[in-house]
């Protein structure tokens, strides 16, 4: 769409810059404050340069916290995506059971994120818990607070349990925006089932792919509080991710300067994949010819 | 097999494919086969802990930790009852619901001129700033929040309902402003060119003919901004402590706290779907498009 060029424009947008600047630049300023400031408390304050960066970049919490982080974001992506594009294949196309799968497809996706903690948490209980009793039963000694493997799975099927159907629900509505007339012509072709997958619902559902992809990547990168509800970051530190980290650092013990620090490296890499998010947005918009 | 040897006659293949094609939908809605496998499947595993946690409020504590069923023996409300009776469990309801009614009211009403503007003009700077909004989507609220503590207890409004609804507009006036905008740009400019010449002004325009043509939009907006302010503790957790104090924080404390009251948890847990599960019919065609900041 070619849009009018009018300055005055500016002033519609306005009050979203007013009420985002105050609840994102203020407080990222405080950030940027912490991060290059050191004290002995009594709020004397004092210039620290970029020690605490250095501090940070050579700490070994912080790429522990970095390398699980990663480690988490990859196995639920490496689960998810496939998952989610195989059940939006195999989901009804029209009528009313495809409107009965699709509510009961989102009803995870709109629980409270600390509820979602509660059910897993409950669920996996050995003595009170459907899975938990269950592989008791089976002879498995499974024990999400005591045991490191396990409390990974829990935390990464209660993550599949909670997002899949996101990428399932993206995947689905690129499959719907295919017009019949494609599989039809791979009808006459006798194209197999898999050519159908690879040449026509592939390509058509690169786009919302890539999104659910990043959204995916995005919100595992930042997760909180399902891990910290079943886990508390534990045992030990094995579940501690970067945000459980940070906010053990900056609410727990109080280290504002390396918290501050922390921080500022987080929202870069966050900023970093924004580009990327925003770019595919853009192409996709353009592709569209909207 | 059909199709290729009835090839030579061109305009004869549409035919015989349409003709497969009902039976082909009719086979996969009367015997079970794969697809439906899958379905059930996958379906199960979502309801199962759903299910269990409504199971675990409609049983006494006493139950539940005596032994294992799959389902109350003695069916009870008293779980229920204590939370709706018990002013500590229900104003965290009250308290949730007010801040994110406010929350919802203000994103919406700085978004829709922001997204009218992003969808129609082009002025300086309006991809950087598009940009710039969808950074703060994307903010971690770890990052945020300290700083926040730190902001709203310096001007007086740690513990308010206030406090917590502007800092959730962090995330969700930029949810609103994509949203919004996705909608928007469905709508014809033609419209607004017509408007302009019957001698409408931008506001009664605005209000009146181009509100009612996106308020599908608005109403999917106004439910992810309800949505995820909702379901969103750490901030809520971090900017409240007795006032304003939402259902979720009162939740996290409970557990932390000893001598667990399962049954009661779960039941709080069943009272917090509920807000979603009640509108999730209207909105299922949307879910996908409202995550996907209206790019689908």
């Amino acid at each position: 769409m070619n849009k009018t060029v009018n300055q005055k424009a500016w002033f519609l947008v306005l009050p979203v810059l007013i009420l985002v600047g105050f609840s994102a630049v203020i407080p990222l300023m405080t950030v940027v404050n912490y991060s290059v400031q050191d004290t002995f408390g009594n709020n004397v304050f004092f210039w620290a340069g970029l020690d605490w960066f250095r501090d940070m970049l050579e700490s070994e919490r912080m790429w522990n916290a970095l390398g699980r982080q990663l480690v988490f974001s990859g196995i639920i992506l490496a689960i998810e995506v496939p998952l989610g594009i195989f059940v939006a294949l195999n989901m009804p196309k029209k009528g009313f059971w495809a409107s009965f799968c699709l509510v009961l497809m989102s009803l995870p996706l709109l629980i409270p994120w600390n509820v979602v903690g509660t059910i897993w948490q409950i669920f996996g209980r050995v003595d009170i818990g459907l899975l938990g009793y269950t592989l008791a039963k089976l002879g498995v000694n499974y024990n999400y607070t005591q045991n490191v493997i396990d409390a990974w799975a829990t935390v990464i099927v209660m993550d599949v349990w909670h997002w899949t159907s996101l990428v399932a629900l993206l995947a689905y509505a690129g499959l719907q925006s295919i017009p019949d007339a494609y599989y039809q012509a791979a009808k006459i072709d006798q194209a197999s089932r898999w050519k159908v997958f690879r040449f026509i619902e592939l390509p058509k559902m690169a786009g919302v792919l890539m999104i659910a992809i990043l959204l995916r990547f995005m919100d595992s990168f930042m997760i909180y509080t399902e891990p910290f509800v079943v886990t508390g970051g534990g045992p030990g530190n094995a579940t501690t991710f970067l945000s459980i980290d940070l906010v053990k650092m900056a609410l727990g013990q109080f280290d504002l300067g390396p918290a501050a620090a922390f921080s500022l490296m987080y929202f870069l890499v966050i900023l970093l994949i924004s580009w990327v998010f925003y770019t595919v947005m853009t192409n996709l918009d353009k592709r569209d010819g909207v | 097999m059909t199709d290729a040897t009835s090839a030579p006659g061109a305009a004869s293949i549409p035919g015989d494919v349409s003709a497969a094609e009902p039976r082909a939908r009719s086979r996969r809605r009367f015997r079970p086969n794969g697809s439906v496998i899958v379905m059930a499947l996958y379906l199960l595993f979502l309801m199962l802990p759903i299910y269990w946690l409504l199971n675990m409020s409609l049983k006494t504590n006493a139950e539940i930790l005596s032994g294992f069923s799959m389902w109350p023996r003695n069916l009870t409300l008293a779980n229920y009852e204590k939370i709706l009776t018990d002013p500590s469990w229900y104003m965290g309801y009250v308290n949730s619901i007010i801040y994110v009614t406010m929350n919802t009211a203000i994103s919406i009403a700085v978004a829709l001129p922001a997204a009218y503007a992003f969808s129609r003009y082009s002025f300086m700077g309006d991809k950087h700033l598009f940009f710039w909004l969808l950074t703060n989507r994307m903010a971690p609220p770890a990052v945020f929040a300290l700083p926040f503590f730190q902001l709203y207890s310096s001007v007086g409004l740690f513990d308010t309902h206030i406090a917590v609804a502007l800092a959730h507009t962090l995330f969700n006036v930029p949810l609103a402003v994509w949203i919004l905008e996705g909608f928007m740009r469905g709508v014809p400019r033609e419209i607004d060119e017509t408007a302009y010449i019957d001698g409408y002004s931008f506001p009664k325009f605005f209000v009146k003919i181009f509100m009612p043509l996106i308020a599908s939009g608005i109403g999917v907006a106004a439910f992810f901004c309800f949505m995820f302010s909702w379901v969103e503790l750490l901030l809520s957790r971090t900017l409240t402590s007795v006032d304003a104090k939402p259902i979720a924080a009162t939740m996290t404390r409970t557990v932390s706290a000893s001598g667990l009251d399962w049954g009661v948890l779960a039941a709080a847990g069943v009272l917090t779907i509920l807000p979603g599960a009640l509108v999730i019919w209207f909105v299922r065609n949307y879910i996908a498009k409202g995550f996907a900041l209206g790019r689908v």
